[in-house]
Parts: structure tokens; C-alpha cells; sequence
């Protein structure tokens, strides 16, 4: 299941946006990846890749996971990245 | 090491042809402990507490070392180098507040990073060393986030930390980095720079143990300075100290120069009492401000170091009965033009009506701007010296050029302008003092600016050797017992290696301190002590019986002196 995203943080999913996804992700009971298009999916709960897919304010990114419950989880993440996080 | 044990130790005063001085001596501890590690000790506290390490930075891992162990022991090495690194950041974002806490768990994630252990582990799988993988694992995600750009340089500088900090886990040695702990502990280290210490919160920190340095390295000084005991060049330390676990307890005593692991509970708890019945011993002489005396009656004063008038408080609660050492170049350190006569006089005053108001600390020694190659100040430019120790430094930087000269007849005549009206018993001295001739030239200047009594530091052994000649044109004398202990024995006060030949309690260095000594109780003019060996209380009592005036300190050293010298006068 996959879910396109436009990230709000206006400094992308840096710092402290890309800290509290990772966190996010790390919590829910599925593996996930994220990617940005055209490039490879990475886990989502890990901070480094993260960090190295440079995703900066107002691009799209691919959010994935399969089985019980995908469905909420993704809707979470999504909400998250839509969310201003710099806060 | 007692009084009575040493050579010539019976209170009678030097004698001026041949000065009676001891050799080192050896103290026994207390109880038992499963192995001592000496040094040289500062201060006389002795504290009991778990130790915490600080690495020197690491170098990278020779990647073509061969693994100590099979892949699956490599593995676990390095990811439990991670965990141990996680642990640490972990624990300092705990004690942190503010940003820090989000930096510091933003680390925690890195090193917990699922992405990364995978890679490690890969590494090590395929036979690379656990330093190699972790170096190099880190290595590759460092470029993808360096490539970035600016918005990530702080997480690549972020990761650098991390690969040090992983690579020195799994190799067994302490992280780079002052260490953060939830309860107060030991520093031990190789050295202490400057820069380490400002990190340090050193309300945590019980003692300091350094492999390097010595009595007069940057640890010493600023262990004296805030009353904090420590045991420098201390051989082997951090290997020694590293197999202790975080709850181990070690005895650190300071008098004793000497780390003992390990240690029995009936050591721990003989180590507590002794330190207790020291504690009482020196809040008791400082309350009482009991004046040291000699067998034969002479007063020995207590005197404080400062630097400005912020010191002028806590000099006195320490129960000094006057100021040995205003250093007044701090004045002039932050200022990038020569600050005015104006500002120096309101500068000065401030300090000199800090010591107002009690009965015996209207007593001030300051100490002329004092040039070195470490202070160097914008407004006295100077050339560029293959030796600067031994170059235009001290007086020396106001005759040549004789451009220089207004500069010190203005701070002499600010010095006279603002003791005047304060009470204060103002005595001014000049550094570096070499002979006669210079001492003859200084006291003209000062006497014409109209201070009262002009001085000299003894620091050069020239001046020492000729100390009669020298005291005959001035007032008083001060030692400086780091610069002096530094020049007679050509050893760089702050060459780690050279710490055995750093020490003011060398035979060669207490006969120069004799006969400065002795020529001004032949002249009847006072000899004092201002070098880091006035804090030594064992170092004290034989500069007293050696004929010192008195002795000037870091405040904090003044109640551990005064009451080591009331039990031995």
C-alpha cells in the first residue's frame, strides 16, 4: 500500500521533522520506507537514510507499507508530513 | 611526607652559605587497596568516587588490520560499541536541557540507526575489523549526507563525533569527549587543555587524575584554583582505569600523590574519615584566621592571587590577610588599545576597595603588566622570538624599545592615583627581573610615580644568585616559583614529559628560594612566595622554614594551607 506526500516543513525532512518521522515510524507495528521519485525506497525508521534522501519543502514522497493495519499507519505518517514540524 | 622525617626538617631557619634541603619523601597509605597508581598530588584532599574517562580524539582505524576475532564476534563488538555510544549520548540528553536534548537524541537515533548496523554488519561479515566497520560505515553515510550541502553540515559534524565515539567503544578505550555522568565522579584523562575544562562542569567533578603533566601543567593550576584535588602524571592511568566498572570506587588522595583501586571498605571509609577530620582542621583555622607563626615567632602572612576586583570577595572569605599577587594585566588582556590612565585608576580602585574594611587586608601587591609570549597584546607589538621565554618578556617589554617606556609610567602613576584615599598599603612590583641594574631602574620609575614600597619577582635564577645585590635596591621581593622552577631547570612549564623536573620542591630550585630568603633577612626586607608552590601545603611549610615572609595563593588553597601549616608551626 502506498501513500504520495507533499512535505510541509518548510526546512524538509531535516533536523527536527526528520527526528520526529523517524520516531513516528520506529513506533508503528510495520516496516516502512519512504523514497522520493525516482530514487530507491529506504526504511523509514532509520535516520540516516532519511536524512539522505534530502527531502527539502514542498517536494512528494512515497510512503509504503503492507499488512494489518498499513492503512492507519500511513494515514498517521501522512498526517505528520503535512504537518509543519518545525515547531 | 612529615616535617620530622625529612633531613634538616627541625624547624631551624636555612642558613644562607649552604641551605639544609630535603630529597623527596615517601608517604605510606592508609589500609589496603588492591593496586596504587603515584603522581604527583595537588592539594592535600582526599576524595573517594567512580571514575569517568575522557579520550584523547581517536585516529582512524588501519583498514588493513586484521580482525581480533571470527565475523560474528566482530559483529558483536561493533554493535555493542553502538549501544554503548547510544547509551552515553542517552545519558546526556537526559542531563541536558534546551536544544541540546534534541541534538543529543537526534544522535541517540544515529547511533540506533537499523540502516547503519546493517551496514556494519555486512562490513564485519565480510571480514573487516569492528573499528572498520564502524569508520567505515559511518564514512558512507557521511557522504551521502555531506552531499547535501549546507543543510546537513551539522549532522555530517554530528556523525564524525559518532565515528569517533564508536570507533574508540569498540577498541576498548575511553570516547573522546569530556564525559557526562548523573553523579559527581573522577576526571581521568591523558592532559586537560583549556578547552576541555570549559566544557567541564566542574561542580561534578570530585578530582582530576592525568596521565601527563605536571605541578605547574594547566590541570594543577586549575585544580588549585577551584580547590579541587588532583594527582597529575599519573603513568599508566587510563589504561588502569578504564577495566573499572561505572560503580567501581577509587581513592584519590591528593597528599599523598597516589590513585589507589579497588580499595577495601575499611580503606573507603579510613579515607572518609581522615578527609572528614582535614575538613574540620581547615574550616576551624579559617575561622579562627589564626596567624601563622615559626618556632622562633615570625609571622608568616597568608596572601591571596587575584586578578580583579570579582576575586577581591572570595579572597577574603577565604581568610587571606591581603593580596601577594594582583595580576593587573587582566585589565589589558581584553582590550584591543591601551586602556586610559582614567580607566586603569577606576580599574585598580575597584580591586583596592574590595580589600577595604577589614583590619589586615588593606595589604595589596601589584604585580606590573606583565608581557609573555601566552599574553601578547596588540597595543606592544612585538617581533617574532625563536625563544620566547627566554625573549623581551616581562619588564623587559617597556626598555626595548624604549617606545614601550610610557606604557609603564602610566600604570605606576594609575597604580599611586588609585590607592590614594582607600587605605590601602599599596606595594608594586615588576616581573622578570634580572639584576641589579634593572631592579635599580624599575624602583626609579615607581618611586617617582610615588609608590611607597617597590618590589621585585625573583623568577630569573640570575636575580636569585645575586638576590643581595638585587634587594638592595627595592623594598621587598616576591618569588615566582613556576617561572623560577621552570628556568633553573630548563624544562618548559608546560611539557607533559618534563613533569618530574617541573617541581618548585627540586633541591636546586629551594636554594635559590634560600638565598633569596636569606638576603632579605639580612637586609630586613620581606621575601614572599607567589608561585603555585605557596599552595603546596607540604611545599609551604619548607618555603616557611627555608625564611619566606609569605605566602600567596589561589584563594581557594588558603583555609588547606593555613591549616596544614598550624599543625606543623
Amino acid at each position: 500500500m502506498q501513500r504520495t506526500v507533499t512535505v510541509a516543513s518548510r526546512v524538509g525532512l531535516h533536523a527536527r521533522p526528520a527526528a520526529v518521522f523517524v520516531k513516528a515510524a520506529s513506533a508503528a507495528s510495520l516496516p516502512v520506507t519512504i523514497a522520493k521519485e525516482g530514487k530507491e525506497p529506504v526504511n523509514a525508521r532509520s535516520i540516516l537514510a532519511v536524512l539522505g534522501l534530502d527531502v527539502r519543502g514542498g517536494e512528494d514522497v512515497v510512503l509504503e507499507a503492507d499488512g494489518d493495519g498499513a492503512e492507519g499507519i500511513l494515514d498517521k505518517l501522512a498526517d505528520l508530513l503535512t504537518e509543519d514540524l518545525e515547531g | 611526607m612529615d616535617e620530622a622525617e625529612r633531613p634538616g626538617g627541625n624547624g631551624a631557619r636555612g642558613v644562607c652559605d649552604d641551605p639544609a634541603v630535603p630529597g623527596p619523601g615517601v608517604r605510606s597509605g592508609l589500609g589496603s587497596a588492591r593496586r596504587r597508581l603515584a603522581g604527583i598530588g595537588v592539594g592535600s584532599a582526599a576524595v573517594v568516587g567512580p571514575v569517568a574517562l575522557m579520550g584523547a580524539p581517536e585516529p582512524p582505524p588501519d583498514p588493513d588490520a586484521r580482525p581480533a576475532g571470527p565475523p560474528e564476534r566482530e559483529t558483536e563488538r561493533a554493535l555493542d560499541a553502538l549501544r554503548q555510544v547510544a547509551e552515553e549520548l542517552g545519558r546526556r540528553a537526559r542531563l541536558a536541557d534546551g536544544e541540546a536534548v534534541e541534538v543529543l537524541e537526534a544522535q541517540v537515533m544515529m547511533a540506533e540507526d537499523p540502516t547503519l548496523a546493517e551496514a556494519v554488519a555486512a562490513s564485519t561479515t565480510a571480514g573487516a575489523s569492528a573499528e572498520s566497520a564502524l569508520h567505515e560505515s559511518f564514512g558512507m553515510f557521511r557522504a551521502t549526507l555531506a552531499e547535501a550541502g549546507d543543510y546537513l553540515a551539522a549532522r555530517v559534524a554530528d556523525l564524525d563525533d559518532l565515528a569517533a565515539r564508536a570507533v574508540a567503544a569498540a577498541a576498548g578505550r575511553p570516547m573522546p569527549g569530556v564525559p557526562v555522568r548523573e553523579e559527581p565522579f573522577i576526571l581521568v584523562a591523558r592532559d586537560l587543555a583549556p578547552a576541555d575544562t570549559a566544557l567541564l562542569d566542574l561542580k561534578q567533578v570530585l578530582a582530576l587524575v592525568t596521565e601527563q603533566g605536571g605541578p605547574t601543567s594547566h590541570t594543577a593550576i586549575l585544580a588549585r584554583s577551584r580547590g579541587i584535588p588532583a594527582v597529575v602524571g599519573v603513568a599508566g592511568a587510563l589504561a588502569a582505569l578504564a577495566a573499572l566498572a561505572e560503580d567501581d570506587l577509587v581513592v584519590v588522595d591528593a597528599a599523598e600523590g597516589a590513585v589507589h583501586i579497588d580499595p577495601s571498605e575499611q580503606f573507603v571509609a579510613q579515607a572518609r574519615e581522615r578527609e572528614a577530620g582535614r575538613r574540620t582542621a581547615a574550616a576551624r583555622a579559617s575561622a579562627e584566621g589564626a596567624t601563622i607563626r615559626t618556632p622562633d615567632g615570625r609571622a608568616v602572612k597568608l596572601l591571596a592571587n587575584i586578578g580583579g576586583a570579582a576575586d577581591a570577595a572570595e579572597a577574603r572569605a577565604a581568610g587571606a590577610e591581603g593580596v601577594g599577587l594582583f595580576r593587573t594585566e587582566v585589565l589589558y588582556l581584553g582590550a584591543t588599545r591601551l586602556p586610559t590612565f582614567e580607566e586603569q585608576v577606576e580599574a585598580y580602585r575597584a580591586v583596592f576597595e574590595g580589600f577595604r574594611g577589614s583590619d589586615e587586608s588593606g595589604h595589596v601587591i601589584a604585580r606590573t603588566l606583565d608581557v609573555g609570549a601566552d599574553k601578547p597584546l596588540p597595543f606592544l607589538p612585538r617581533g617574532d622570538e625563536p625563544n620566547p621565554a627566554l625573549g623581551v618578556r616581562g619588564i623587559r617589554a617597556f626598555r626595548e624599545p624604549a617606545a614601550h617606556e610610557h606604557v609603564l609610567d602610566t600604570q605606576l602613576a594609575a597604580l599611586a592615583a588609585a590607592a590614594e584615599g582607600t587605605g590601602t598599603d599599596l606595594w608594586v612590583m615588576a616581573p622578570m627581573i634580572a639584576d641589579a641594574a634593572e631592579a635599580r631602574w624599575f624602583a626609579a620609575k615607581a618611586r617617582a610615580a610615588g609608590i611607597g614600597k617597590v618590589g621585585v619577582m625573583i623568577e630569573v635564577p640570575a636575580a636569585a644568585l645575586c638576590a643581595r645585590e638585587v634587594l638592595s635596591e627595592v623594598d621587598f621581593a616576591s618569588i615566582g616559583t613556576n617561572d623560577l622552577t621552570q628556568y633553573t631547570m630548563a624544562a618548559d612549564r608546560l611539557i607533559g614529559a618534563l613533569g618530574p623536573f617541573q617541581d618548585a620542591g627540586h633541591p636546586a630550585v629551594l636554594k635559590l628560594i634560600a638565598t633569596t630568603a636569606c638576603a632579605g633577612a639580612e637586609l630586613g626586607k620581606p621575601v614572599g612566595v607567589c608561585g603555585e608552590a605557596a599552595a603546596d601545603p607540604r611545599l609551604a611549610a619548607e618555603l616557611i622554614r627555608l625564611g619566606v615572609t609569605s605566602l600567596s595563593m589561589a584563594p581557594a588553597a588558603i583555609p588547606e594551607v593555613r591549616a596544614a601549616l598550624r599543625s606543623r608551626t
